[in-house]
């Protein structure tokens, strides 16, 4: 009899689908909510789906058993930050998608994504970025890890894993300010990345093409099992009251260095109060 | 009477700035109570007592070798033992954390990033890069609030006194990553980053060279930072990089060189008072943000600036 293969890693990677930083971003008027145009996947979560390829790919790859699922909530639009992660190398994708997901905060997202984890896991490791580019509240990961008591690996700068007899286990380091941090988890965990922790790929033209192949499951809240009031607006437990566009600068002087440029700063800073 | 807790982290020898900022702004709307998750020295306890707080909650065992889990479920028993109304912390990424998994714990909302508190609570933050300002306020639960540096004005402080120590139990979660290692990092001597009145930042154009910006930076009392472009080339430390994936600063005054200005750099300085640029291409999207701009070398700018000011005195 044929020994039992070990069973391979299962890695989600938490995606999302992002106004683009490099044209001017919005919030409706209507729900004060963010404008999707123009948007793409997250450039922080690339991070994350590069750290979970390398882990794969050091310790087997797909032959291994090892599979690598790309995650997002959002509307229809937002599973194109699933097809960009199949296209540079997520082996299958899932897509969360609800009119009741509309205005969702930290505490309704991760509920949410909690749920859908619970539904298409179990996982080994959940990869988030460090930050979504629109929201920026870093809130996300850390309340998943809470909600599926999950050990927490936040901010992550490198990250390793190692077999042992007990199971798998993770090594990472992290950077504070005033100090650098060596952390031990053993999975499951929910580790988030830095833009520090490694340099991600672009999708090439194989890629591109293998990815027309991969399946992307679509899943509404029913079947999550949760309810429209449990996100949302509704399920939120912050809520925008009032958005506004900050004036823009006004255009301030520009001088040519002439030979005395830096004596014309120290004037300008005298005049400000500044010095 | 409104109860306010303010969880205080990494306790050093006596309150940094940020930390009376959270004391007073704590005092503005109520009773004030700390949860302080490390021993501290008498000395920063006193300080502590100088705000007025009377009680100290501390945790019935050690919670700081559990990455962030630990703390969190000590805030929890915290907010609860006080009857806390309000919770405050500081904006580092670990308070963040520690706030977002205290809010799940006790089904409250949490506002990070607050650069303004109204006595209704309404918080205000910016958002997309500093491009918007939004109002929101937390709608179920205990607020939850990590308050931005440089934000409120730290009021002054009364006479030291000890506080009282409330031990309290915490469940600590069943697996857990632990921090089996910490290597402090040098310290500069100049002001922290988030707290600094004056920053002059390099870039790219910078070349390896800092010394020009060290020496401007000293004669303004100010801090270095720096762009991703040059922490990754490894020219200062990663801890100086300002944007989007590094920090976050509004100073009164921003000195920006050799630098041109992405989106990502100006998310973290362009809520800054006033900015000057130097940079020697006159098309750099950096000047477009500018209040004083110089189309210039750094290297000849910077160092006549920094003699100047020295010349007068200043
Ligand atoms: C996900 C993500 C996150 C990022 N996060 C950040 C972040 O947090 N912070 C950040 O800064 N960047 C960040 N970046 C990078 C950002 O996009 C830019 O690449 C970076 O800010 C460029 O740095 P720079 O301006 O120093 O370099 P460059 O763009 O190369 O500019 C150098 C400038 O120096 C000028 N110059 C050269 N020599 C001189 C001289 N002698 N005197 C005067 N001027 C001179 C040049 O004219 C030029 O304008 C991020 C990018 C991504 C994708
Ligand atoms: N709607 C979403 N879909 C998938 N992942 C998300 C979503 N929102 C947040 N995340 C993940 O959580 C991380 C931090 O987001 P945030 O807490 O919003 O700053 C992101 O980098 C993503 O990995």
């Amino acid at each position: 009899m044929d020994e039992a293969p070990a069973p391979g890693l299962r890695i989600a990677v938490l995606v999302k689908h992002v106004p683009d930083a490099q044209f001017d971003r919005h919030i409706s008027s209507d729900d004060l909510t963010t404008v999707r145009a123009e948007s793409i996947l997250s450039e922080l979560d690339e991070y994350a789906l590069e750290a979970a390829l390398q882990l794969v790919e050091a310790h087997g790859g797909a032959a291994a058993g090892h599979r690598v699922t790309a995650i997002t909530m959002g509307p229809a639009a937002a599973v194109s930050a699933v097809k960009k992660s199949l296209q540079i190398g997520a082996d299958d994708g899932v897509h969360l998608t609800d009119e009741a997901l509309r205005g969702s905060d930290a505490s309704a997202t991760s509920r949410a994504l909690a749920a859908l984890l619970q539904h298409v896991g179990p996982f080994d490791l959940i990869l988030t970025g460090m930050a979504s580019t629109d929201g920026e509240t870093s809130l996300v990961p850390a309340q998943l890890a809470e909600r599926l008591t999950l050990p927490q690996v936040t901010f992550a700068a490198s990250l390793d894993l190692t077999r042992e007899d007990s199971g798998w286990k993770l090594a990472a380091r992290r950077d504070n300010d005033t100090f650098a941090e060596t952390i031990e988890a053993p999975l499951p965990a929910l580790v988030s990345v830095t833009d520090q922790i490694n340099e991600p790929r672009y999708p090439n033209f194989k890629g591109i093409m293998a990815a027309k192949k991969k399946q992307i499951q679509v899943l509404s809240l029913a079947d999550v099992g949760l309810q429209p009031d449990e996100v949302g607006f509704a399920g939120s437990w912050t809520s925008i009251e009032a958005a506004a566009p900050r004036p823009p600068r006004s255009q301030g002087i520009v001088i040519t260095d002439e030979g005395d440029a830096g004596i014309r700063l120290v004037d300008f800073l005298a005049g400000q109060k500044l010095l | 009477m409104t109860t306010v807790l303010v969880f205080l982290d990494h306790p050093g020898a006596s309150l940094a700035k940020s930390e009376r900022e959270l004391l007073s702004l704590g005092a503005s709307l109520g009773d004030v109570a700390v949860a302080l998750a490390d021993d501290a020295d008498p000395a920063y306890l006193d300080g502590v007592g100088s705000y007025g707080v009377q009680e100290v909650y501390r945790p019935d065992g050690a919670v700081s070798e559990v990455l962030v889990a630990g703390k969190a479920a000590f805030l929890a028993a915290a907010v609860r033992a006080a009857g806390a109304d309000i919770v405050l912390l500081g904006n580092s990424y670990e308070a963040k954390e520690i706030a977002a998994r205290a809010g799940i714990r006790l089904g409250s909302g949490v506002i990070t990033d607050v650069v303004g508190l109204s006595s209704d609570l309404t918080a205000t933050k910016s958002d997309f890069a500093g491009s918007y300002t939004v109002d929101c306020r937390v709608t179920t639960g205990v607020p939850i609030l990590t308050i931005k540096p440089n934000s409120v004005e730290a009021t002054e402080a009364g006479l030291p006194s000890p506080p009282r120590e409330v031990r309290i139990p915490v469940e600590l979660p069943p697996a857990a990553a632990r921090i089996t290692g910490r290597v402090e990092k040098p310290v500069s001597g100049r002001p922290e980053l988030t707290e600094a009145r004056v920053i002059v930042a390099g870039g790219r154009g910078v070349d390896g060279n800092f010394g020009p910006l060290e020496d401007l930076a000293d004669a303004l009392g100010g801090a270095v930072g720096a762009s991703r472009a040059a922490t990754d080339a490894g020219w200062i430390e990663h801890s100086a990089q300002i944007g989007q994936t590094g920090k976050t600063v509004s100073p009164q005054l921003y000195i920006s060189a050799g630098i041109s200005g992405a989106i990502q750099q100006k998310a973290g300085m362009q809520t800054s008072k006033v900015i000057v640029a130097i940079n020697k291409d006159a098309d750099s999207p950096v000047f477009e943000i500018a209040d004083f701009g110089i189309v210039g070398d750094l290297f000849t700018v910077l160092p006549q600036a920094t003699e100047e000011i020295r010349k007068r005195g200043l």
